[in-house]
């Protein structure tokens, strides 16, 4: 969106027209205004404008009028009318002379950002869509994606045939390999870009909450639903919808997730209107799927609507030479967010990173550097700020829940055991590291 | 450390503990020095009886002229359903580039959609929502990538999906504008 779409208002209403100049300017169009069908006239004149936003009921000459005007003078902007509640008749006349929708004042602030997104689509289907295909040519956005092995160099390679079509894709790799950063790399690098990548952690939530987040519910579906809730399909629309640990959801959830996948539609919880959303769907796992349709635990006909595309993501220990990178990576990162000078890391200590196997991969290595960063002198990484030795390397560890088990205390130790700074710090939900809590009997 | 302050202004008798981690975390976003005030304000006359909810455009030049001092930043913090004649309902807004914003908790909370309470979920959105109107006082506009705290959130949902951080390209500009 190099060239900003332009927007005029015109309503006579002064609150009206500075809060949707605003809102538009916020959102990065240009605006302008007008408080009277003439003015929005004679500013036409000088210009064009890709949306008009115009109120039906003025004094003087009326939005209906206005339409036609624009209409003779043949401008093709997407035209759009206010109304009131009441006056509802005249905005489906308007309808039938060329306005493009029209909404009831006042708005819902969701319908009407996406009633101007469905306008930018269409401009952007009109003229845009040629440059968009073109740019797609090259990656954008996987600045996160560090690392210039052949491993990685692969994954970028499979993200770049994948990111343009509109096939769902199946991510797999173990915890912490950035299974969410690939995720990211194909939602910016396809046509949908402009609209959002909305993220479900299935792991986290029950039957029950899941198919709530998943598919929204009405206002009164139950005691307390006070307002409407969205859905993420119904987020995700234009977009994507990314479901992360695709393999911990329940049988009947499964159905329910290929019923949308085939109709692309579904309804609120307590509501009996089909929604349609156009979503692409990618998911992650850590667990071998094909295993878990082969033993009945995964329906086989989900699986392969999901697994049109796979993307292998390649543990951190099968692309060590990545290693200094990411390193360099995070201290940068960090640094920013601490508000530090960038420091450099003495080359023993990288050297000992280097030899080490990380089990969680990415992101263990990611939480070894913030940890550094905090409890070094701030000049630069020594050996003695990393995590090797008595704290969490000790001898008796050697398997991977040991590990796990002592990196979660430490963590929490860390945190004065306050759970969701913790989980943060583990990008984990509290759920999670609530179940691993009971599961290594950790106490404080 | 910069010279610009921000003042989070409390109209919403929160409590104490709660403000200061929201502190906290707008001291470390801006990096600058944030004061935590409590104002009292008889909310009755921005009570609209027809919508039974607050008139956010009035409540924003009530705090306005309460913050007198514009190399300052000030948030007005409220706990009741906002809404501006034009739209059903804010969450907050800001005075673009300007040394004003308010931001409410109201519509922020579990409960109000019939989900179980989470009062570190509702920190966390409420957090969001307080540096993203006020980095639209830095003259911040509304930004496409997904975690960054200054995409546009219509919807409580849609708040989740971001950080309570700046991206990179929003945290440049914000640098130049300090
Ligand atoms: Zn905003
Ligand atoms: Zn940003």
């Amino acid at each position: 969106m190099e060239k900003k779409i332009s927007i005029l208002v015109v309503d006579d209403e002064d609150s009206v027209r500075d809060s949707l100049n605003l809102w538009f300017t916020e959102d990065g169009y240009r605006v302008e205004c007008a408080e009277n069908a003439k003015k929005a006239l004679s500013i036409l004149e000088c210009g064009s404008f890709d949306i008009i936003l115009t109120d039906l009921k003025m004094p003087g000459m009326d939005g209906l009028e206005l339409l036609r005007r624009i209409r003779a003078l043949n401008k093709d902007s997407i035209i759009i009318v206010m109304t009131a509640f009441a006056s509802v008749d005249t905005a489906v006349k308007a309808l039938k002379d060329g306005a493009f929708d029209y909404v009831t004042k006042p708005f819902d602030p969701d319908d009407l950002s996406h009633l101007i997104r469905n306008a930018t689509k269409q401009i952007s289907l009109t003229n845009e869509n040629e440059t968009l295909k073109k740019r797609v040519d090259s990656l954008e956005n996987v600045e996160d994606l560090i690392g210039k092995s052949e491993a990685i160099k692969r994954v970028l390679k499979e993200i770049e045939s994948v990111a343009p079509t509109n096939s769902s894709v199946i991510i797999t790799g173990e915890s912490g390999t950035g299974k969410e950063l690939v995720a990211r790399a194909i939602h910016a690098n396809s046509l949908r870009k402009f609209y959002p990548m909305v993220s479900v952690h299935c792991g986290a939530l029950t039957e029950s909450l899941l198919e709530s987040e998943l598919f929204g519910h009405e206002k009164g579906a139950f005691t307390g639903a006070l307002y409407n809730r969205k859905g993420r399909f119904e987020m995700a629309d234009s977009g994507t919808i990314f479901l992360d640990e695709i393999a911990t959801i329940s049988q009947k959830m499964q159905v329910e997730l290929l019923r949308v996948l085939e109709t692309r539609s579904f309804m609120r919880v307590g509501g009996n209107k089909e929604i349609s959303s156009d979503f692409r769907v990618i998911c992650a796992t850590n667990r071998d799927l094909k295993g878990m349709v082969e033993k009945g635990a995964f329906r086989e006909d989900l699986y392969y609507r999901l697994n049109v595309m796979n993307i292998h993501v390649p543990p951190l220990r099968e692309r060590v030479e990545d290693i200094p990178l990411l390193t360099d990576y995070f201290i940068k990162k960090y640094c920013l967010s601490m508000n530090k000078p960038n420091i450099a890391m003495e080359s023993a200590a990288l050297k000992r990173i280097m030899s080490y196997k990380f089990p969680g991969n990415i992101r263990e290595l990611e939480n070894m550097i913030e940890r550094a960063i905090v409890v070094g002198n701030g000049k630069k990484i020594s050996l003695k700020d990393l995590p090797f030795g008595k704290d969490v390397i000790d001898s008796s560890v050697e398997s991977l829940d040991d590990f796990e088990k002592a990196f979660i205390l430490q963590i929490l130790n860390k945190y004065g055991w306050n759970i969701s700074r913790t989980a943060n710090a583990l990008k984990v939900d509290r759920v999670t590291l609530y179940n691993k809590i009971k599961k290594y009997g950790l106490k404080s | 450390m910069n010279p610009q302050t921000i003042t989070l202004l409390s109209f919403g008798h929160f409590d104490r503990g709660f403000l200061e981690k929201i502190s906290e975390a707008v001291a470390q976003e801006f990096n600058c020095a944030v004061s935590i005030k409590e104002a009292r304000l008889d909310l009755t006359g921005f009570f609209d009886p027809n919508r039974r909810q607050y008139n956010g455009d009035q409540l924003l030049k009530e705090v306005h002229s309460m913050s007198i001092n514009t190399s300052k930043k000030t948030i007005g913090l409220f706990n009741v359903d906002l809404f501006i004649p034009i739209l059903t309902y804010i969450f907050g807004q800001a005075q673009l580039g300007g040394p004003t914003a308010i931001a409410s908790l109201y519509r922020l909370s579990n409960e109000k959609y019939g989900i179980l309470p989470n009062d570190d979920q509702i920190l966390e959105r409420f957090k969001k929502e307080i540096i993203h109107e006020l980095g639209h006082t830095f003259k911040l506009l509304h930004c496409y990538t997904t975690t960054c705290v200054m995409r546009s959130s219509t919807y409580v949902e849609d708040i989740e999906q971001k950080e309570a951080q700046f991206c990179p390209k929003c945290r440049n500009l914000l640098q130049s504008s300090l």
